[in-house]
């Protein structure tokens, strides 16, 4: 008797086979779907901005008329911005990450902070605004300055930067730490002198990502109630100024198409913006992070 | 530094004596800790901001609003000089439309993509793939916004020329291209975290690549898979840039994807780039509507962290 009959099975094999191919292209496609979106979403932009981009566009302030609109003032106020939430979301980021990765014990309170912390993560962008309008602007009075922008921004992205300088803590094997402890350093001496120059490659590519996201970021500061237009340059951290999203914004919601144009102009200038950033953390991912 | 050296007639005890009774360093072991445990409750403190200052606002608005009338209308007209009504649905309605329009171009993309990225893809092509999923992450919304509308838009009204230039549709795939890479790269660790053992247990049996993607790594990563769908749906909601520029600013109660709608976000921001005066019942309706948008994706996240937790496989 012959249980296994040899054409059934080759057949069926084949079937196997051939869906298994047709698959992984049907799995290649959908991934190269979304390459595809990356590429059409570049190649739109900068054929519509490229002749828009100029000096003048760079130097005037924002305008009415099309051809006589600029970037200046949005340009400097997203350098304004940056130089708040950098010091103030690292501080705070960097310093929350030692507590729970050095300091904290594993108890109940631990536990909350850490699961805050992943649920802070997920907290709608505008929700931030909502939070900065009140405290901020109204409660603490700075109204709608780059400093009441730049604290809402850095409580956004302190999430980030908080799992990012865990992961970079972490990493710095025990024995390193031991080893300090060893030659009778106290704590904190092992934190600062051990612990965070090995460290500090992680902590500062997280934060650098982190900050490009706040720099690309537009519905808190809308909600904050940030001018759009402005004809002078911030003078001050309460002076009011204007950010390269909102002024995009402002433009992109113009019905006159030539706005379309300035809009991807300064969508333009925003990506190279974030391309810098991102460059310099994944170079200094690349150049400084040690591997144990 | 002399203080560290060992002097004249000095004995080692009496140098460690020394360092040990020094007043700055015992002041700083003992307040660094204190500094930082600040700083930790600061994130926490964020939290409680957030959650009091919309159920304060909120309170405040339900002073004057029925919260009936709020959850269950199917009117939102705040603007409408005579009698305004403030019926939260047509917005969550709107919410919704765009929300599922990106699940379903962001699922079948993103696992499918994972599959490829996991399962298929050699090294070489993984290590380009991934980092351009990176890229496609971090584009900033307002940039995906004005995609929809000058480029997406025109195209859909090309296929579908009953299409408003304002609609669900256009938002809801852009919001799918933005939420694909969250997918896939959740999708692709959970996969990854399947360990090969048993994907070549599956192979030794005789079966194919996409038996041991399908029925073997599928199903055991399905946890995380779901997770990071529910994460990703979440970030729809939530998502504010595109459909204000893509969306328009109509809240309506109907399924209609192809006319003006308006999301819960969307609404916020419209309040806030006009001159809702301090104090007024719109104001305050902003944070009624943050309110329950914060809600929604609080839900979400409980539930994404619930799923791959209870769920998840352990090898």
């Amino acid at each position: 008797m012959k249980y296994i009959n040899n054409t059934v099975v080759m057949k069926r094999m084949k079937t196997r086979l051939n869906l298994n191919k047709i698959w992984k292209m049907i799995f290649l496609f959908a991934t190269s779907l979304a390459l595809l979106a990356l590429v059409l979403l570049l190649i739109r932009i900068i054929s519509q901005g490229t002749g828009y981009l100029n000096w003048d566009f760079l130097n005037n302030f924002g305008s009415r008329f099309p051809e006589k609109a600029g970037i200046k003032a949005a340009l400097v106020g997203s350098f304004y911005l940056m130089l708040v939430i950098a010091p103030v979301s690292m501080f705070i980021g960097v310093g929350t990450a030692i507590y729970l990765e050095e300091y904290a014990k594993k108890n109940k309170i631990t536990d909350f902070i850490q699961m805050n912390i992943s649920n802070l993560a997920g907290v709608p962008s505008i929700a931030f605004g909502l939070l900065g309008l009140t405290i901020f602007v109204r409660m603490f009075a700075l109204g709608k300055s780059i400093l009441a922008a730049g604290f809402t921004m850095s409580l956004l992205i302190l999430p980030v930067i908080i799992v990012a300088a865990q992961e970079a803590i972490r990493a710095v094997p025990k024995e390193q730490r031991e080893a300090s402890y060893g030659m009778g350093a106290t704590k904190w001496q092992t934190i600062t002198r051990v612990v965070l120059p090995s460290a500090i490659p992680g902590i500062l590519t997280g934060s650098i990502l982190a900050l490009s996201r706040a720099v690309g970021e537009t519905a808190p500061l809308v909600v904050l109630g940030i001018p759009v237009i402005l004809q002078f340059l911030p003078d001050g951290l309460l002076s009011q100024f204007t950010t390269l999203p909102l002024q995009i914004f402002d433009w992109a919601k113009r019905p006159q198409e030539e706005f379309q144009y300035v809009a991807a102009a300064g969508i333009i200038v925003l990506m190279i913006f974030l391309v810098i950033m991102n460059s310099i953390a994944i170079t200094i991912r690349n150049k400084f992070q040690k591997r144990y | 530094m002399a203080s560290h050296g060992l002097e004249k007639g000095q004995s080692v005890q009496q140098l460690i004596a020394q360092s040990r009774n020094k007043k700055g360093k015992k002041i700083i072991e003992k307040s660094m800790p204190i500094l930082l445990i600040i700083t930790a409750l600061i994130s926490v403190f964020t939290t409680i901001g957030i959650v009091f200052t919309l159920i304060f606002e909120t309170f405040e608005f339900f002073q004057r609003v029925s919260i009936t009338d709020y959850i269950f209308g199917t009117e939102w007209m705040p603007f409408s000089g005579n009698e305004p009504t403030y019926g939260i649905l047509p917005l969550v309605l709107g919410t919704l439309k765009v929300s599922v329009i990106a699940a379903l171009v962001a699922v079948p993309l993103g696992i499918a993509a994972a599959i490829y990225l996991s399962e298929y893809a050699s090294d070489k092509a993984r290590r380009i793939i991934k980092p351009i999923l990176e890229v496609l992450a971090g584009v900033p919304t307002i940039v995906y916004g004005f995609f929809a509308l000058t480029f997406i838009t025109p195209i859909l009204q090309q296929l579908i020329p009953s299409l408003k230039i304002f609609n669900a549709l256009s938002p809801g795939i852009v919001v799918g291209i933005m939420i694909l890479p969250m997918v896939a790269s959740l999708s692709e660790d959970a996969m990854s975290s399947v360990p090969n053992s048993i994907r070549e247990g599956a192979l030794a049996l005789g079966a194919t690549k996409l038996e041991v993607s399908l029925k073997v790594v599928l199903p055991a990563a399905l946890s995380g898979i779901i997770s990071s769908v529910v994460l990703a749906v979440s970030r729809a909601i939530g998502e504010t840039m595109i459909v204000s520029l893509a969306g328009g600013a109509t809240p309506r109660f109907d399924f209609n994807v192809t006319d003006s709608i308006q999301t819960m976000t969307a609404y916020i921001v419209q309040v806030s780039s006009g001159d809702a005066g301090y104090g007024t019942t719109i104001y305050y309706s902003i944070y009624a509507v943050g309110f329950t948008l914060f809600i929604f994706t609080l839900l979400m996240n409980l539930l994404a962290q619930y799923i791959s937790k209870r769920f998840r496989e352990e090898y």
